[in-house]
């Protein structure tokens, strides 16, 4: 069991592409930590850095209390899982699972037992004998995952694991993972690109872009408080209304209403100050009725509603400025419906308008209480 | 149907007759001649007999010259096989400048090693080297020849083979050489099947080489003996020659269909994909 320790990691390809930017990160004991961002954000770069299939740059990387930024990734005693698993396809699934103990020498007939008793945790048990090829796409990641646990590393990395996966499988090879490395305990990091299964598996989870860190945080804090519009427009599953508005009088003006100061961003701003007012569908809500005049509502029209299953986003054309909105099922208005967008207080956030980062407290520390932070999360 | 589709018709089926019966025709005679108590160069109904086998074991070098063919075969295929998994390995997954210009350029060579043209000065290397005349010195002259188009053939396997496989058993502490071992050789074993059966039959068939590089009768392989069956009166000796065709033959045959039936052949390497 071991912390994950980076000091000034570069990664650098020939050719002056940066994939890691200096960067600082520390990964607790047993924590589940994503890395999430879009393609080539250098997530999946500082996953093989940590592994020692990419040697880096500069900067130092610490598992627990070893240095190993020079070492043989054999020697790092960390377990991958690969997007493809990389089972070797010639051998048996007990093979596979015994791989790395046969690489550690341990002799035959005890790391076959071995093999059986990690594959029976799986539910492996009665496909030892076969090929990965004749296997289903789920069992194959668990011969994978099985593979990595009988190596018994101080850290797992994943890459990608659920990203072959069809979308109900993925569901339960999500909570598979989960209770898992919960049960293990081990340093799990595991790289993604969707903001979903980040938010669903991960103790914490660092935003990437362009090699450098956006925040830590956990789901919850990056969900509800995303540091800069790139995370507050890349987390979530619809994305975060982000609309240009200015502060005038200590209230926002956004198309055309003056809606209250988000409580914490009070002393962050001036007056005239061009801010970019963000809120999550999740946050807003819909109302066909005039609101109360201390409200914070703004006016508009239904343009598009589409259905989410159990709640419908609605787009609300108000002066121009679309606004989506997610509504219960049982309140879906008609297209072209009229009626006020209300924001759940505490919940709308100020960006700035020029390093687009947030206004107010320190980002990734929440300031909402916490009964409610949880929700929608 | 016109009479001038018919027409068309019948051409294009007297054409596939005559090119079937031009390739069939020497492979029949293979087949009867061996049995025939005079066999000529037609091909006839054989008056079967046996007795030309009896010539052919009471020949001193016949039966020696196909261990011989087999020695060689043996020597160049394996020094082949294992040179050309470890270089088109390396050459797969080690960036180097110019590398598929170096293929290319090896490839265009290997030809001349073994060919008539470089004759002279391999004669003269081996000679130096003082292996004229030894058995030694035909497998190396031959595997240098067959190397180079064996590493390109090898080298397509090796890059369709996911790196992810071998870096999986890097990070379990896997050697390179074990990674070798263990996944690649294993991976690429339809490649290096086809890669053993293509060496042995070019070793089998090559004549060139040992016949210069060769002085002794007994250490002839079987492709240069079969030059040497003449009678007294200098006119070739078909019951000894077809009879030793047929033996020659044999060992090849059997091998591709034992390879093809373990292994499978995928005859896709050294095409770009």
């Amino acid at each position: 069991m071991a912390a994950i320790t980076t000091h000034h990691l570069v990664k650098e390809y020939p050719g002056g592409v940066r994939a890691v930017d200096g960067l600082d990160l520390t990964i607790d004991d047993g924590e589940f930590f994503a890395l999430l961002g879009p393609s080539g954000c250098g997530k999946t770069t500082l996953l093989r850095t940590i592994a020692g299939l990419e040697s880096a740059t500069d900067g130092r990387l610490h598992i627990g209390d070893r240095d190993v930024t020079d070492l043989q990734p054999g020697q790092r005693q960390v377990a991958m899982v690969f997007q493809d698993y990389a089972l070797f396809p010639h051998m048996s699934v007990a093979d596979n699972i015994a791989y790395p103990l046969k690489i550690q020498k341990v002799d035959k007939g005890e790391r076959l037992a071995k093999a059986e008793d990690v594959g029976a945790g799986l539910s492996l048990d009665g496909l030892m004998a076969r090929r990965p090829g004749q296997l289903s796409g789920g069992q194959q990641q668990r011969v994978a995952l099985a593979r990595a646990v009988a190596s018994n590393p101080q850290v797992f990395l994943f890459d990608e694991p659920l990203s072959n996966l069809d979308a109900r499988l993925r569901l339960e090879a999500r909570t598979f993972l989960k209770r898992l490395q919960r049960d293990l305990g081990v340093t799990t990091v595991f790289v993604t690109h969707d903001q979903a299964e980040a938010l669903a598996l991960a103790d914490r989870m660092a935003i990437m872009r362009d090699g450098r860190i956006q925040q830590v945080g956990s789901p919850r804090e990056v969900f509800a408080r995303p540091a800069n519009t790139f995370v507050a427009g890349f987390v979530g599953s619809t994305p975060m209304n982000l609309h240009p508005a200015v502060v005038e009088g200590g209230r926002v003006s956004l198309a055309g209403t003056s809606l209250s100061l988000p409580p914490d961003t009070a002393g962050a701003v001036t007056d005239g100050q061009k801010v970019i007012w963000g809120a999550r569908p999740e946050y807003l809500s819909w109302s066909p009725s005039t609101p109360a005049p201390d409200d914070d509502a703004v006016e508009g029209e239904v343009t598009v509603a589409e259905n989410l299953g159990a709640s419908v986003l609605v787009t609300v054309n108000a002066q121009d400025t679309l606004i989506q909105v997610v509504v219960d099922e049982e309140n879906e208005p008609d297209i072209g419906a009229r009626g006020w967008v209300r924001a759940r207080p505490g919940r709308t956030l100020l960006f700035d308008a020029e390093s687009e980062e947030l206004l107010g407290a320190s980002p990734g520390v929440p300031t909402v209480s916490a009964g409610t932070a949880g929700e929608s999360a | 149907m016109t009479v001038r589709q018919s027409l068309g018709f019948i051409g294009r089926y007297l054409f596939i007759a005559f090119v079937l019966a031009f390739f069939a025709l020497p492979l029949l005679w293979l087949a009867s001649a061996p049995f025939d108590r005079a066999p000529s160069l037609a091909v006839s109904w054989p008056e079967f007999t046996l007795a030309n086998f009896r010539t052919l074991v009471d020949n001193p070098y016949a039966l020696e010259s196909l261990w011989n063919s087999v020695l060689l075969a043996a020597g160049t295929t394996a020094i082949v096989l294992v040179l050309a998994a470890l270089a088109s390995y390396a050459l797969s997954r080690v960036r180097i400048p110019g590398r598929d210009a170096l293929l290319y350029t090896l490839l265009l060579l290997s030809s001349v090693v073994t060919g008539t043209a470089a004759m002279v000065p391999t004669f003269l290397l081996i000679s130096e080297l003082g292996l004229i005349d030894r058995q030694l010195g035909v497998i190396l002259v031959l595997a240098g020849g067959l190397l180079p188009t064996a590493i390109f053939i090898l080298k397509d396997f090796m890059d369709s083979t996911p790196r992810s496989y071998e870096e999986s058993a890097r990070v379990y502490g896997a050697s390179s050489l074990q990674i070798l071992r263990h996944v690649v050789v294993p991976i690429a074993r339809p490649g290096l099947a086809t890669i053993s059966v293509w060496a042995v039959v070019q070793v089998w068939g090559n004549f060139l080489v040992p016949f210069i590089l060769l002085r002794s009768a007994d250490k002839r392989p079987a492709a240069v003996t079969m030059f040497t069956f003449y009678t007294e009166g200098g006119q070739p000796d078909l019951a000894l020659i077809s009879t030793f065709s047929l033996l020659f033959s044999i060992p090849v045959v059997a091998m591709y269909l034992f390879v093809n039936r373990r292994y499978g052949f995928r005859f896709h390497g050294g095409i770009k994909r």
